[in-house]
């Protein structure tokens, strides 16, 4: 549906000028953030609804595999100055379920074994530790001393986007993606 | 004298010949002050200039005032807060002139965190005749004095210059969007994108928060604060304006905390248009009282509107700015177009609303006569004495020779600060890095 492509392309363009904004000069500005946030939440919803339908009418959504490539790309290249390294540095589980989610899309060189993917779903509808109240740490090698825990958690929900485009939605699990967003809000 | 005037002309052919964009050249303010004599201006990297109107001599009376650079200042520097590991940019947010009580001049500057109040003086005479030191400042050989003279003053080549009277600092925990100065002349508002903030001219060290709209739990924020002004005749009512497009109006005398509203402006959305981007083009940018205090007019991503004082669930006119752009909104987010803010402006008999567009494009909306026009400030069409021609944008179909298709337009050339002269049609329009003033034809 062309719904559900445009929302998550403008997912992707929301979340990338997320990242984008924390390293300008003059720290993170508050009503941006918030606007960005708004559109982010918008087309989730969207993508929400329009994926309730499908479902509900029984159709697959085939399209996910361009998709993939389509998005990723940009995000690449959008993440091309945060090296690999910073995802690598992450928890230990967090992006060994992503990255091999992503193996396909995702930056090659981050090579970890493939896992089963009922092990991951496992892991994603626990409570996902990458959500800033649960890290007590900063990433070693993190030069951008945001906010307490933000870059985890934005690294983890760009990840968290191929995930998304790869496997089959769960709600929660998305809702709990937006939770990280709006942490960066915690001054 | 002679190098003053050459220091003018050098400032002026800087203005006009120089093409590049430095970004520290980008100007971020105008304002006249309130006579319209002085026109200042802040760019991006700190600094004020201020403009002065020459006085129109008897013997070219046809020739009008022009406008000359009076002074210049680095009003603010770029500083870290360790704190938060975080820069402060040293741009320039608001200018806001105080009227004119003796011979100074008196303005209030912002950036993101600190207000400050500069006062620019002139000076033209100097003490000469020194005892104890001679005229270049040195210190004079105690023997060779056999007299005791009085310093005269001498005049000298006009001097104008620029201190710091008041910093007001260490009261925002976010970033400053305004400033407003008091009828009662004595106190000023600084409203940043949760809280607001009332000060006394004479006290830096403290302020009293007047409005505060943080939550608390941030997760639940849903609006911020975007502008604010006192109304320009009771000294004990202003207006702010939300991210939601709404406009609060607001008695310092009901409660010290001014967080329950007296009037509350919105008008509701139409589903009609509801997109993804909705949220962010009814965000209003500005807004600003009319002269006579009786109307706000408030600017949003799309259109200017206007609200009688009196009706609070729609206001009494709207004028859209760009249209065409509705359509585009997708690509305007995409380069961030769609989060300009754009300011608007009265003229000084509330008769005339000026605001800016893309392309070096400016609106003015003639608020009896429901005329409109569209003018562009650029160097070719900008010749002295040239007169503007309206321009028009296409928006399908058949173009028009003159017309300008709206992909054609150019989206990093915005006019979002535009000034209008208190009295007379006098304007002036930052494009970029430069500034343009323009005047009524003389008839």
């Amino acid at each position: 549906m062309e719904v559900n492509v445009e929302a998550r392309r403008i997912l992707a363009v929301s979340i990338s000028k997320l990242y984008a904004s924390r390293s300008q000069r003059g720290g993170l500005r508050l009503h941006r953030s918030l606007l960005l946030s708004m559109v982010m939440r918008s087309a989730r919803d969207i993508y929400h609804s329009s994926r309730e339908s499908e479902l509900a009418s029984g159709e697959q959504p085939a399209a996910e595999e361009p998709m993939d490539t389509n998005c990723d790309p940009k995000e690449k290249a959008r993440l091309a100055p945060e090296p690999a390294d910073s995802s690598a540095d992450m928890a230990p589980e967090v992006p060994d379920k992503d990255e091999s989610d992503c193996d396909v899309a995702e930056d090659k060189e981050n090579h970890s074994p493939t896992k089963q993917s009922r092990k991951r779903r496992g892991k994603a509808s626990a409570a996902p530790d990458f959500l800033p109240s649960k890290r007590a740490r900063l990433e070693p090698g993190e030069e951008l001393v945001a906010l307490h825990g933000a870059s985890s958690s934005l690294d983890s929900l760009l990840t968290f986007v191929c995930f998304w485009c790869e496997i089959p939605l769960f709600c929660e699990i998305t809702y709990l993606t937006f939770q990280a967003a709006f942490t960066f809000f915690v001054w | 004298m002679e190098e003053e005037s050459d220091t003018r002309k050098i400032n002026n052919s800087f203005l006009r010949d120089h093409n590049y964009a430095t970004e520290a050249d980008i100007i971020s303010t105008v304002e006249f002050n309130s006579t319209g004599e002085l026109l200042a201006t802040g760019d991006k990297g700190g600094r004020v200039v201020v403009f002065q109107r020459e006085q129109e001599s008897k013997s070219q009376p046809h020739r009008r005032g022009e406008y000359n650079v009076y002074s210049t200042f680095q009003s603010h520097e770029p500083e870290f807060d360790y704190l938060k590991s975080l820069e402060i940019e040293e741009k320039i947010n608001k200018i806001k002139w105080l009227p004119q009580q003796n011979a100074a001049y008196f303005l209030l500057s912002t950036n993101d965190k600190t207000v400050k109040l500069w006062k620019i003086s002139e000076r033209d005479k100097r003490p000469e005749g020194y005892n104890l030191k001679d005229e270049d400042g040195r210190i004079r050989d105690p023997s060779t004095i056999t007299s005791l003279r009085v310093p005269v003053l001498q005049p000298m080549d006009l001097m104008v210059e620029a201190t710091a009277r008041r910093i007001f600092s260490n009261a925002h925990t976010y970033h400053i969007n305004s400033i407003s100065v008091n009828s009662d002349l004595q106190t000023f508002i600084s409203t940043d994108d949760l809280r607001v903030n009332l000060w006394n001219l004479e006290i830096t060290d403290r302020s009293f928060n007047i409005v505060d709209i943080k939550p608390a739990n941030m997760e639940e924020l849903t609006e911020v604060i975007t502008s604010a002004e006192f109304h320009p005749q009771q000294c004990h009512t202003f207006a702010y304006s939300s991210s939601k497009g709404s406009i609060r109006l607001c008695d310092m005398r009901l409660a010290a905390l001014c967080d329950k509203h007296c009037k509350y402006f919105e008008e509701p959305e139409d589903p009609a248009t509801r997109s993804f981007f909705s949220e962010i083009i009814s965000s209003i940018s500005d807004v600003k009282f009319s002269h006579n205090g009786r109307y706000l007019m408030t600017r949003d991503y799309l259109t200017v509107k206007v609200w009688d004082l009196q009706m609070e669930n729609k206001p009494v006119e709207t004028y859209q700015v760009h249209d065409y752009l509705r359509g585009k909104l997708c690509s305007l987010y995409e380069n961030d177009c769609i989060f300009d803010k754009f300011e608007c402006v009265w003229n000084g008999s509330d008769s005339v609303i000026m605001t800016g567009s893309y392309n070096n494009f400016f609106r003015m909306f003639d608020r009896n006569t429901k005329r409109d026009v569209t003018l562009e400030a650029s160097r070719e069409n900008s010749k002295p004495r040239a007169i503007l021609k309206p321009r028009k944008v296409c928006v399908g179909g058949k173009r028009r020779k003159d017309e300008i298709s709206v992909d054609s337009l150019d989206f990093s050339k915005k006019i979002l600060h535009t000034t209008w002269h208190p009295h007379e049609n006098i304007i002036a329009v930052a494009a970029t890095n430069n500034l343009y003033i323009f005047q009524d034809k003389v008839n």
